[in-house]
């Protein structure tokens, strides 16, 4: 794998063939360094074990999601959304689609993003890129847009993946608004895995030691993913009201303990998707019997499924910009010394 | 003819927190010469390069580097100055071509005049055979070469190399200073280093700064420098006698024009103001002792660099 490497960047990075004939004039270096990191990202080892993954992950699901298929179309009468169920179906053995990804993105996320910076420190190349006529804050929008890109391209490849597959197991095509809603998915899924990209990178920034950075991103995750429904389990015990507290109370009760499980951005993210994939969830707070009494069952629209979602959408897209923000003023301060 | 001036710093400060590490530093370097800063580690020399960059900022002072402020507008002076760090690094999965290429891209110099420039380059510090293989195979000594030719790369007007020396084998050394030395020459290039290796920057410097704890202590051409520190004695005469008696010793200070004399076993240095080794050698035979060896000693910066520390002068 690694043989055709300088070749390949060789030849990316004497002749652009986009500008062609523009070429003359040289490229402008942000995008110089988006494409070196690029290339770097896609020929390294780490990125060939994050797709190899996320395949199995794929072909892991739809295999999940096919057996259990016949039930939850038979359970589901009122939709017609069955393609959508490729992502969300299970027969309890595996986790669905949805799930995967909620688990492992964070894990690309950190995986592209813990050495981002302190990797270039302690090669000593650091130093050298600061000495060009760059502005400093092109190396970690670089490293940024650089290792998105590559999870852009990664989860799209895995949707379409899962929808070509799903194709030829089902037979059934997806509706427009089914490709709408996995479209709405894939970019949930990548603001989603750009938070964690995000707090690896800062992470990459303060420590010093790849490791010890690899190391908190994945404290960090494994906090969010396994202890912290325990930790809110136990202030919900310690607080919860009597039972003969009014309605008023218990609903005001419930909203309060899901606010606090949205702190952790994964309760977001699986809100978001579920919300997006399962088009009859109408909404994501309690609900109360007479509330509920003269509903139509029945699916909600695109719009609606997204307006529901949207304040999900808006607090992961601020985490990421929040942590990056914090990143970059952690870099701009730092003192340069080769190697230390 | 009066030089021009390429970088001028005065009154330069750096504090962290309560660390001085640059303390009211004033000096100039001047287009077309070499100029050596020495110190032991931690003098500031790493420091003071970093705030001509603009990397660092100053806590007070000023300065010009080709006439523009590095604090205010870093990347002008970045795209005239070249700066090869201390243990520079490379990406150790490209080759050294590729390594100089994304250099020069960043640079904005069109790909088909980076190629040709790098190529010429390489071939300048000795690595065309070398030029398509990984870094991870080249050894230090090469990479420092390498580092050479990646400032080079943007034809800058000044070269600010960091303790280019460090770790480098005798002969890799003789190599890369002979390589600064050649640039300085055939293109006008100035030169700045830092080192701590004094004899080794002696052969190529036409001026070098002292630097003690953040403070310059002297500045100027080596000879110079050593005529200031030993005008009393600027002469050392090592004999080595048998036997060194008192009498001989005591005869030998008696000369006018010696100052002191420290003996060592059979070994005596020496210190006079007029070169009389003829003399000398005159006291030591008539007082019946055997000469076997003397000579006399031009001050190196070894000796000026150790005169500062144990002198405090």
């Amino acid at each position: 794998m690694a043989a055709f490497l300088p070749e390949k960047i060789s030849i990316l990075f004497r002749r652009s063939p986009l500008t062609g004939e523009k070429a003359s004039r040289a490229k402008h270096p942000f995008w110089v360094m988006v494409r070196k990191e690029v290339m770097d990202h896609i020929n390294s080892w780490r990125f060939m074990i994050l797709l190899g993954l996320m395949l199995l992950t794929t072909i892991a699901s739809l295999y999940t999601a096919m057996s259990s298929l016949q039930r939850a179309i038979a359970e589901d009468t009122a939709t017609s959304f069955v393609f959508l169920k490729l992502f969300t179906a299970t027969d309890g053995s595996l986790p669905p689609f949805i799930t995967f990804v909620s688990l492992l993105g964070p894990l690309i996320g950190i995986a592209l993003g813990f050495d981002a910076i302190n990797s270039e420190r302690s090669r000593g190349t650091l130093s050298r890129l600061l000495a060009q006529p760059i502005p400093r804050d092109y190396i970690i929008n670089a490293k940024f847009v650089a290792s998105l890109l590559v999870i852009t391209f990664m989860m799209i490849i895995l949707g379409l993946l899962m929808m070509g597959m799903g194709i030829l197991t089902t037979g059934i095509p997806p509706t427009p608004e089914e490709f709408w809603r996995v479209f709405f998915f894939l970019l949930v899924s990548i603001v989603y895995i750009g938070v964690w990209l995000n707090l690896a990178i800062m992470f990459s920034i303060k420590f010093k030691q790849a490791a010890t950075s690899a190391l908190s991103g994945l404290a960090v995750w494994l906090f969010f993913s396994l202890f912290f429904t325990m930790i809110v389990n136990i202030i919900v015990e310690s607080t919860a009201p009597s039972h003969v507290a009014d309605i008023n109370e218990l609903i005001s009760y419930q909203g309060f303990v899901q606010n606090l499980l949205r702190i952790s951005p994964s309760q977001l993210f699986s809100e978001a998707t579920t919300t997006l994939l399962v088009p009859t969830i109408r909404t994501l707070g309690p609900i109360t019997l007479e509330q509920a009494s003269f509903a139509i069952a029945g699916p909600l629209p695109l719009g609606q499924s997204l307006l529901l979602v949207w304040p999900q959408l808006t607090c992961l897209a601020a985490a990421a910009f929040i942590i990056f923000g914090i990143s970059y003023v952690l870099f701009m301060k730092q003192e340069v010394r080769s190697r230390s | 003819m009066i030089k021009e001036n390429i970088i001028e710093i005065s009154g330069l400060t750096k504090q962290y927190g309560q660390l001085t590490a640059v303390d009211h530093l004033t000096l100039s370097v001047q287009r077309g010469e070499i100029f050596g800063l020495l110190g032991p580690n931690g003098a500031g020399k790493t420091t003071t390069i970093l705030m001509l960059l603009g990397l660092s900022e100053p806590t007070a002072g000023k300065i010009k580097v080709c006439g523009i402020d590095p604090a205010f507008q870093p990347f002008l002076v970045k795209e005239k100055v070249g700066y090869l760090p201390d243990e520079v690094g490379f990406y150790e999965n490209l080759s050294g071509l590729d390594n100089l290429l994304y250099t020069a891209a960043l640079n904005r110099i069109e790909a088909s005049v980076a190629e040709e420039r790098a190529r010429h380059l390489l071939e300048q510090v000795g690595l065309t055979s070398k030029a398509h293989d990984k870094v991870q195979t080249y050894s230090r000594g090469m990479k420092q070469r390498l580092g050479l030719a990646d400032i080079l790369i943007k034809e800058p007007e000044v070269i600010i190399l960091d303790e280019p020396t460090n770790g480098i084998d005798p002969e890799g050394v003789r190599e890369l200073l002979a390589l600064i030395k050649e640039l300085n020459r055939e293109k006008g290039m100035t030169v700045l280093l830092s080192s701590h290796h004094l004899y080794q920057v002696q052969q190529i410097c036409d001026r070098v700064g002292l630097f003690v704890e953040g403070k310059l202590i002297a500045a100027g051409p080596i000879k110079e420098l050593a005529f200031e520190l030993f005008k009393n004695d600027p002469i050392l005469l090592e004999v080595e006698v048998e036997p060194a008696s008192a009498q001989l010793i005591a005869a030998i200070e008696a000369n006018e024009h010696v100052t002191r004399v420290e003996q060592n076993r059979e070994r005596l240095s020496i210190f006079c103001r007029q070169p009389v080794a003829a003399e000398i050698a005159t006291t030591i035979v008539n007082h019946g002792a055997r000469l076997f060896h003397l000579s006399q000693h031009d001050y190196g910066l070894d000796e000026i660099y150790h005169r500062y520390f144990e002198g405090g002068m």
